[in-house]
């Protein structure tokens, strides 16, 4: 791809240079900037400060919340993202476009709706309210909820990175270990999951990057109890709402490290993925 | 999105042969096992999740009754609300458009030192939670902040009025034009353009002429998905935004605001409203997304 243009299909140097200058301009202002200054103001207070707020039992609490909250709902989505490829790919069934569509739902959705709809099914005036207070479920304003909410916001990521891929690679493979006497599971593991490993770890991780930092879904069902409800980003909220920025941004700074882990596993992966299958069929959008 | 190397579809003479075969049945036939498991499955989770959730919510708009209903959305600092998220979401993905189009075509065309990092950077709005992103931009944005400043002097006023929530849509919408045009613009047969400056076209004319149209669904489509996006978001808006009543209130805002005042009536007309304009625009994008696969396939 990147040999040089000949020069009839390429622009000259000077419009070449001021297009690369206002981009990589744009990008600076725009990408990078925002990354400085979460670092600068996490450490304007100096590292004491900042080791402080990130080891202050409230900000603990957020993160245990943080980490429980993805370590339901990935697992629970990747499982759907297997089966739902799985159906999907490799299977002729009707009304299946309609299937797409619908499991693309909670894209569509604003995240604040996403809390809504489980505040209306589950709160005191919801659905199943009156039923729930009776029996001492506590749904909204609790840990249940958040996860709930982190579920649904979270819901397609997988499957949308699988099914293009299985879609792509056909059901030859398996049926040919199928016709050798290949269980189901086994056909699974040993044919279809080295084939889709790397699609695979691509959705897990965009997956837990948007279910640690999911704010808007969380914020409708958490309650913000400090210490109990609260995860990360919702803590991030309430330190700058306290004008403690040096608190906040400390905070967000873990957050932000969060962000380019993912860019860089991501990174890493859509390279693995190069090598491996020559185009990977990857749904970076969204 | 990319078709396979090879060109045609593997499948495409068997389902050309078998199309008929399983006509007026659900499946057809496979020696592949657990299809009733996996989709029995599929089907369970996303109705327990997404399905019952958002028609129960539905359902429960219906009990209003349309004159409360509509009473509910058609309050003026509900209207306002609605214009507030529009407008700004509009603007920013129209900055998205443009800035996504010189990114994209500085990435793929251009050789320059730096070039994967600001690559793999694109992807950062999709990956940092949106309220670090949020509380980032309002102190870059403050009128004693690293931008801020200089702006005020030019008596530019950015952080806590509609121009902020246009920064951070911008900033949350940028990745979808980049990352819809990319591979199209990487897929780009060079032959139209030397042909076009063969026949004696300026690069210019090549450009809106020639490369510009191809390009047309895909840029619609990362339009379409920044302003879906824009509409819904919250977290990165809420800090910068002021959030006046009125005047820089978004949507999302007031219906939480509407649920901390129990007004379960208001908040839920609002969301359905919402919801409703989210799904007619999940079936444009859908539309655009079809639209684009086959300008690909023509090529």
């Amino acid at each position: 791809m990147k040999h040089r243009l000949p020069s009839t299909v390429s622009e000259p140097a000077p419009v070449r240079w001021t297009l690369i200058g206002i981009a990589l301009a744009f990008v600076i202002i725009t990408l990078v900037l925002p990354l400085a200054l979460v670092l600068s103001q996490a450490l304007a207070g100096g590292v004491r400060e900042f080791w402080g707020a990130l080891a202050e039992p409230d900000a603990q609490a957020a993160l245990r919340l943080t980490l429980t909250a993805a370590a339901i709902a990935v697992p629970a989505n990747l499982v759907f993202g297997v089966c739902a490829a799985w159906s999907i790919a490799k299977f002729e069934f009707k009304g299946k476009q309609l299937l797409l569509t619908l499991i693309d739902l909670p894209f569509a959705v604003s995240p604040v709706i996403s809390g809504l709809i489980y505040v209306l099914l589950f709160g005191l005036q919801g659905w199943f309210g009156p039923w729930l207070a009776a029996h001492d479920i506590k749904i909204i304003f609790a840990v249940p909820g958040i996860v709930l909410a982190t579920v649904f916001v979270t819901f397609p990521f997988i499957a949308r990175e699988l099914i293009p891929v299985m879609q792509e690679q056909g059901t030859d493979e398996e049926e040919a270990a199928a016709t050798l006497g290949a269980g189901g599971w086994q056909t699974f593991v040993r044919v279809t999951l080295p084939n889709i490993k790397w699609a695979l770890l691509y959705g897990v991780v965009l997956c837990n990057a948007r279910a640690m930092g999911e704010f808007g879904a969380v914020s409708v069902v958490s309650g913000h109890i400090r210490g109990m409800t609260n995860t990360l980003p919702l803590h991030v909220e309430i330190l700058y709402n306290e004008y403690n920025a040096v608190a906040a941004f400390s905070v967000a700074s873990l957050l932000m490290l969060l962000a380019i882990v993912t860019l860089v596993l991501k990174t890493w992966i859509e390279g693995r993925a190069h090598r491996q299958v020559g185009a990977p069929v990857m749904e970076t959008v969204r | 999105m990319t078709q396979s190397l090879t060109g045609a579809p593997p499948l495409l003479s068997r389902a050309y042969f078998t199309r008929d075969a399983w006509r007026g049945r659900f499946r057809r036939d496979s020696v592949l096992p657990g299809f009733g498991l996996t989709l029995g499955f599929t089907v369970c989770y996303l109705s327990l999740i997404v399905l019952l959730p958002l028609s129960a919510t539905v359902i429960k708009s219906t009990h209003f009754g349309v004159e409360a209903f509509w009473a509910a959305v058609s309050l003026p600092r509900v209207l306002a609300a609605y214009r507030v998220s529009f407008l700004c979401a509009l603007v920013a993905a129209l900055l998205n458009l443009v800035f996504g189009l010189l990114l994209a075509w500085v990435l793929t065309r251009y050789e320059f030192i730096g070039r994967r990092l600001v690559d793999a950077l694109i992807d950062l709005p999709f990956a940092l939670p949106t309220a670090v992103a949020g509380i980032a931009l309002t102190a870059l944005y403050a009128p004693k902040g690293w931008l801020g400043q200089t702006l005020t002097t030019w008596g530019i006023k950015v952080a806590f009025t509609p121009l902020g929530i246009v920064v951070a849509l911008a900033f949350i919408g940028l990745p979808f034009v980049v990352r819809t045009v990319q591979p199209v613009l990487e897929g780009l047969d060079a032959g139209f353009e030397e042909a076009a400056a063969t026949l004696g076209a300026t690069r210019w004319q090549t450009f809106t002429r020639v490369i510009l149209p191809t390009l047309l669904p895909a840029l619609l489509t990362g339009f379409a998905l920044a302003f879906a996006r824009g509409l819904g978001e919250y977290g990165s808006v809420i800090f910068i935004a002021g959030n006046m009543p009125m005047k820089s209130e978004i949507v999302p805002l007031l219906i939480i605001t509407k649920l901390e005042q129990y007004d379960y009536v208001g908040a839920t007309a609002i969301a359905v409203a919402m919801l409703v304009i989210s799904f007619v625009l999940l079936l444009v994008i859908n539309l655009l997304q079809a639209w684009t696969r086959r300008a690909e396939q023509r090529r």
